[in-house]
C-alpha cells in the first residue's frame, strides 16, 4: 500500500474541494465538503480498492487521511 | 453457513398497500439546512407514504391480504398458517398475528405468530413459511410490513428522510410438483446497535428520561424511544454482506446471473444499492428499483418493489428471482425463488 496513492483516491470522492487540499495530515472532519456523504463515498472506494471494511467509528474517530490510512493497512 | 432449499413449496401470488398520504422529500423540513435536493441525488428518495396515526402496519397487511385472497379465490378454511413479520406490532402482547387471523376470519386450526425483523424480515419469513408449508400444511400468509415512521424522530435527518410507511402479503402453498425456494441466511449480533431503539423493552424501561430530546449531531435530535441508525455501519455491512450471500447463494445453486431474470434487493438508499449492484456485476435493467416513490419501506421493501415495478412481468411470464434483504440486527439473507405467472393485484392504497 501507498499512502500517496490513497489520498489521491481520497480526494476523487470530493467534487468541490480542491486536490491540492488534502494531504496526508490533513483534518478531514475539517474540510467544508466533509459530511455524510462524502464519509459514505470513503468507505465504498476503501471497500472497493482495498478489499477493508471500515465502520462507523473509524471514521469518527481518525483525525488525519494518514490515520484512516493505517486502519486500512492494519487490516489488509 | 445457513443455505438449504425447502422444496415441494410454491409462491401463488402476492399483494402490496401503502397509506394514500405522501411526503415529498423537497418539502421535509429536516432537509433544508443540508440541501433536499443532494439527499435525493444520493438516496434517490423523491417522496414516500407515510401512515397517519390511527394506521398500523397489521392494517396495511390486512388490507393486502384481504385482496391476495379475494384474488386467489381461496377458502379461507385451507389456510394452515400465518406467519405476520414487523417491528411495529400493534401492542406489545398479544403477538399481532394473533389478533389478524380474528381479522380475517381464518379457521382456529390456524397457526399464527409474529417475527420481529426489519429489511431481511421478507426472506427470513419465507423461509419458516416455506420449511412448515413443505410437510404437508396447505396454504399459508406470509404478511410483512413496517411503519417505521412512527418511531422515527422528524428532526433526525438520518433517519426520518430515509423511511416510508407499506405492507403486503404473500400467499404460498404446498404443492409436490414445486421446486421449492433455497435460502441464505445470516446474523451478525456485533452489530445490533447499528440499527436500534434504546428503550422501551425491558433492559431498558421506559421512564421520564426516555422522553427527553438528545441532538447527538447537528441534524440528528431524538429521544431515546425512536430509532437510531449507525449510516457509516449499515453502509459498510451492506456492501460487502448483501453481494457476499447472493453470489454464496447463487454458486450453491450452480447458477450464474444468466439464469435469473430479476434481482430484488431491499431498497435501503440508490447510493448503497448501486454499489451493490455494480459488485455483483449485475445489468441495471434486472435490477429495479421502487426507493424513488416509497423510500426504505423496511421488511416490505421487497414485495412493495415486487408489486410496483414488476406486476405486469409477474403475471405474464415465468421468472426466476432472487431477493436479497439486509438490514437491522444485523441481519441479512438471499432467496432464489421461480414464479409461475402468478396473482399480483395493483398496489393497494389506504
Amino acid at each position: 500500500m501507498d499512502i500517496n496513492e490513497f489520498v489521491k483516491k481520497f480526494a476523487e470522492q470530493f467534487d468541490e474541494t480542491d486536490l491540492t487540499e488534502f494531504k496526508v495530515d490533513t483534518k478531514y472532519h475539517e474540510l467544508d465538503e466533509w459530511s455524510s456523504m462524502t464519509s459514505l463515498a470513503i468507505i465504498a472506494m476503501i471497500d472497493e480498492e482495498y478489499s477493508v471494511k471500515i465502520k462507523g467509528d473509524d471514521i469518527r474517530n481518525s483525525k488525519t487521511i494518514e490515520d484512516l490510512y493505517k486502519i486500512v493497512e492494519s487490516r489488509k | 453457513m445457513a443455505i438449504f432449499t425447502i422444496p415441494h413449496v410454491k409462491i401463488n401470488g402476492i399483494s402490496a398497500c401503502v397509506p394514500k398520504n405522501t411526503i415529498r422529500s423537497e418539502d421535509e423540513s429536516v432537509l433544508v439546512g443540508e440541501g433536499a435536493q443532494n439527499f435525493i441525488k444520493m438516496t434517490g428518495i423523491e417522496q414516500r407514504r407515510k401512515a397517519d396515526d390511527m394506521t398500523c402496519s397489521s392494517d396495511l397487511c390486512v388490507a393486502s391480504a384481504e385482496k391476495i385472497l379475494a384474488d386467489l379465490k381461496w377458502d379461507r378454511r385451507d389456510i394452515d398458517l400465518l406467519v405476520f413479520v414487523t417491528q411495529t406490532p400493534d401492542y406489545p402482547i398479544p403477538a399481532t398475528a394473533c389478533t389478524i387471523q380474528r381479522r380475517l376470519e381464518l379457521p382456529s386450526s390456524c397457526c399464527a405468530f409474529d417475527i420481529n425483523l426489519g429489511c431481511s424480515g421478507w426472506v427470513y419469513g419465507l423461509s419458516v413459511i416455506s420449511a412448515l408449508l413443505s410437510r404437508g400444511l396447505k396454504k399459508g400468509l406470509l404478511l410483512v410490513g413496517d411503519t417505521v415512521l412512527k418511531f422515527s424522530s422528524k428532526e433526525d435527518k438520518s433517519t426520518y428522510p430515509l423511511f416510508g410507511d407499506a405492507g403486503s402479503a404473500t400467499a404460498l402453498s404446498y404443492e409436490p410438483s414445486a421446486s421449492g425456494l433455497s435460502f441464505d441466511l445470516n446474523t451478525d449480533g456485533e452489530g445490533y446497535k447499528a440499527i436500534r431503539i434504546d428503550d422501551g423493552g425491558y433492559r431498558n424501561p421506559v421512564t421520564k428520561e426516555s422522553f427527553v430530546v438528545h441532538e447527538r449531531e447537528n441534524g440528528i435530535k431524538s429521544n431515546q424511544l425512536q430509532m437510531k441508525l449507525d449510516g457509516m455501519d449499515v453502509f459498510s455491512f451492506g456492501i460487502s454482506r448483501a453481494p457476499e450471500s447472493v453470489s454464496n447463494l447463487l454458486m450453491a445453486n450452480k447458477l450464474t446471473e444468466k439464469n435469473i431474470d430479476f434481482f430484488l434487493f431491499h431498497q435501503a438508499n440508490m447510493f448503497m444499492n448501486e454499489k451493490i449492484r455494480k459488485k455483483l456485476k449485475l445489468p441495471a435493467e434486472k435490477v429495479p428499483y421502487s426507493i424513488n416513490k416509497f423510500g426504505n419501506t423496511s421488511c416490505a421493501s421487497i414485495p412493495l418493489t415486487m408489486v410496483n415495478n414488476l406486476h405486469a412481468q409477474l403475471i405474464s411470464k415465468d421468472l426466476t428471482i432472487v431477493g436479497c434483504g439486509f438490514g437491522v440486527g444485523l441481519s441479512w439473507g438471499s432467496v432464489l425463488f421461480t414464479t409461475e405467472k402468478i396473482i399480483v393485484p395493483e398496489l393497494l392504497e389506504i
